[in-house]
């Protein structure tokens, strides 16, 4: 659509503008003051540079935590992405079929996050859970509380749980603004069932699939209460995210500085790659 | 092949629902029964957990206090995102671009960035354990999200809409009350539910700037879990009551959700 220049057009966007800010601004500058200065309490300040962003930046805690979580991200896009597609393919397209699916399919999404993590929990524990009973009942020695590998395994398959149906959702809109005619043709040229995903779903869905990536990226970068409520970052520091030490280090231990500048750096992070895809979904839009 | 198509959905509809089906059969059962048997369905069925949530005031304020702060943080994002979106899809103006970006990068804020500044933010002025303070601080990420979302579907209301009602002598007021908010009514219905939906599911920030008097049920619980020895009867269903206003919320805009998410780009 051409749009008409029109300066006045600010005072519609001055009620967002100001709720935003006063929501935004205000605190990051808040944690912007505390990552260049060290507390004393009673609103006593001394200024230190640099210092704690060289001292995150040049810890092992941090290092660590940073690489889990994007183990942890990486994972979660490499299967619910394709899982996400898979299932948003196999849905029904007409019937009784359809209200059943998006319903269902929805209801994770709705749940609060702490309750996820409880509900995983109690699913989980091996002696009462359904899911660490039956592992244990058929051979498995599976404990997530004990043991790391246990406790990855289960916050990736709650994620996987809770957020998979974003990306089903949002592909099969993207599916079903695919017209009618671009099958028919495929199917008088006798393409193969890959040639017509590769060629006709595939690009039809890059719009929403790009939104997909994005959303999830973000979410599962901040990914807190979940894996919080469900192993506390344990056992040990293995599951423990960028949030959650991020959390551990600024109301737990209460320094300041150092998650002050955490945060920023983990923000940083974010907006980067963010930046970076908004700038494809643009430029996919320009296209289209 | 296409024979066993169905198998896909009903497989992962089974695997979304086991979680579910086990927290509303822990619901029933009584916290000793928990601990000392397991069992796929109840043996002694029983509802005092749920006598318990709605005869404690405690409890149930947790539910009232959490709708009230959603309810307010949804009206509140849809009002101010309104004319915002207005702008944005009809209109340039200086600095629109970053504009649009900038309240994007509030969506992609860690809220664990977020959590110490707003308690200290909101306790300076006045406003800590109130529903208004939660309500505003989701504003943070709802805002965007409400402008992104109506963005979408104002644009795709031809400007000719506009420009006929103009010369149909149409004050501004009157046009955008009467004729454009009617015409765009199913884009604010799914702007309201993903509102309602991230300001629900939000616990970090609710529980942050909360202790008493605007307690989310959500907080409620964890507590009520850590001080007394997990009572997993009740935890579980007061969990199961959680999971009931989204699903009422669901029913209602289920022929939206699909095209809300791709006209609107969430």
């Amino acid at each position: 659509m051409n749009k008409t220049i029109n300066q006045k057009a600010w005072y519609f966007v001055i009620p967002v503008f100001v709720l935003v800010a006063f929501n935004a601004a205000i605190p990051l500058m808040t944690v912007v003051n505390y990552s260049f200065q060290e507390t004393f309490g009673n609103n006593v300040f001394a200024w230190e540079g640099t210092r704690w962003f060289k001292q995150i930046l040049l810890s092992e805690r941090f290092h660590a935590s940073l690489g889990r979580q994007f183990a942890f991200t990486f994972i979660i896009l490499l299967i619910q992405i394709p899982l996400g597609i898979a299932i948003a393919l196999t849905m029904p397209k007409k019937g009784w079929g359809v209200p059943i699916c998006l319903i269902l399919m929805s209801m994770p999404l709705l749940i609060p996050w702490n309750v996820v993590g409880a509900m995983w929990n109690i699913f989980a524990l091996p002696d009462i859970g359904f899911l660490g009973h039956s592992l244990n009942a058929i051979g498995f020695d599976y404990n997530f509380t004990q043991q790391p590998g246990d406790a990855w395994f289960t916050t990736i398959l709650m994620d996987v749980w809770h957020w998979t149906s974003l990306v089903v959702l949002l592909s099969y809109a993207g599916l079903n603004s695919i017209q009618p005619a671009y099958y028919q043709a495929a199917e008088i040229d006798g393409a193969s069932r890959w040639a017509t995903f590769r060629y006709i779903e595939l690009p039809k869905m890059k719009k929403v699939l790009t939104l997909a990536i994005l959303l999830r990226f973000m979410d599962s970068f901040m990914i807190y209460t979940e894996p919080f409520v469900l192993t506390g970052g344990g056992p040990g520091n293995t599951t423990a995210f960028l949030s959650i030490d991020l959390v551990k280090m600024a109301l737990g231990q209460f320094d300041l500085g150092p998650a002050a500048a955490m945060s920023l750096i983990y923000f940083f992070i974010v907006l980067l790659v963010c930046w970076v895809f908004y700038n494809l979904m643009m430029k996919n839009e320009a296209q289209s | 092949m296409k024979k066993y198509k169905w198998l896909v959905p009903t497989l992962y509809i089974i695997f979304l629902m086991l979680p579910i089906y086990w927290l509303i059969n822990m619901s029933f059962k009584t916290t000793t029964e928990i601990i000392n048997t397991y069992s796929l369905w109840p043996q002694k069925f029983t509802i005092e957990n749920y006598v318990k949530i709605f005869t404690d005031s405690t409890w149930y304020m947790g539910y009232i206090n959490s709708i009230t702060y959603t309810v307010f943080n949804t009206v509140i994002s849809v009002a101010a995102a309104l004319p915002a979106a207005y702008a944005f899809s009809r209109y340039k103006f200086l600095g629109d671009k970053h504009l649009f970006f900038w309240l994007l990068t509030n969506r992609m804020a860690p809220p664990a960035v977020f959590a110490l500044p707003f308690f200290q933010f909101y306790s300076s002025v006045n406003l800590f354990d109130t529903h208004i303070a939660v309500a505003l601080s989701h504003c943070l990420f709802n805002i965007p999200l409400a402008v992104w979302i109506l963005e979408g579907f104002m644009s795709a209301v031809p400007k000719e809409l506009d420009e006929t009602a103009y010369v149909d002598g149409y004050s501004f007021g009157r046009f955008f009350f009467k004729i454009f908010v009617p015409t765009i009514a199913a884009g604010i219905g799914i702007t309201m539910f993903f509102c309602f939906m991230f300001s629900w599911v939000e616990l970090l920030l609710a529980k942050t700037l909360t202790a008493t008097a605007a307690k989310p049920i959500a907080a409620t619980m964890t507590r009520t879990a850590s001080t007394s020895g997990y009572e997993l009867g009740l935890l579980a269903a007061a969990g199961t009551l959680t999971i009931i206003p989204g699903a009422i919320v669901i029913y209602f805009v289920k022929n939206y959700i699909a095209k809300g998410f791709a006209m609107g780009r969430v």
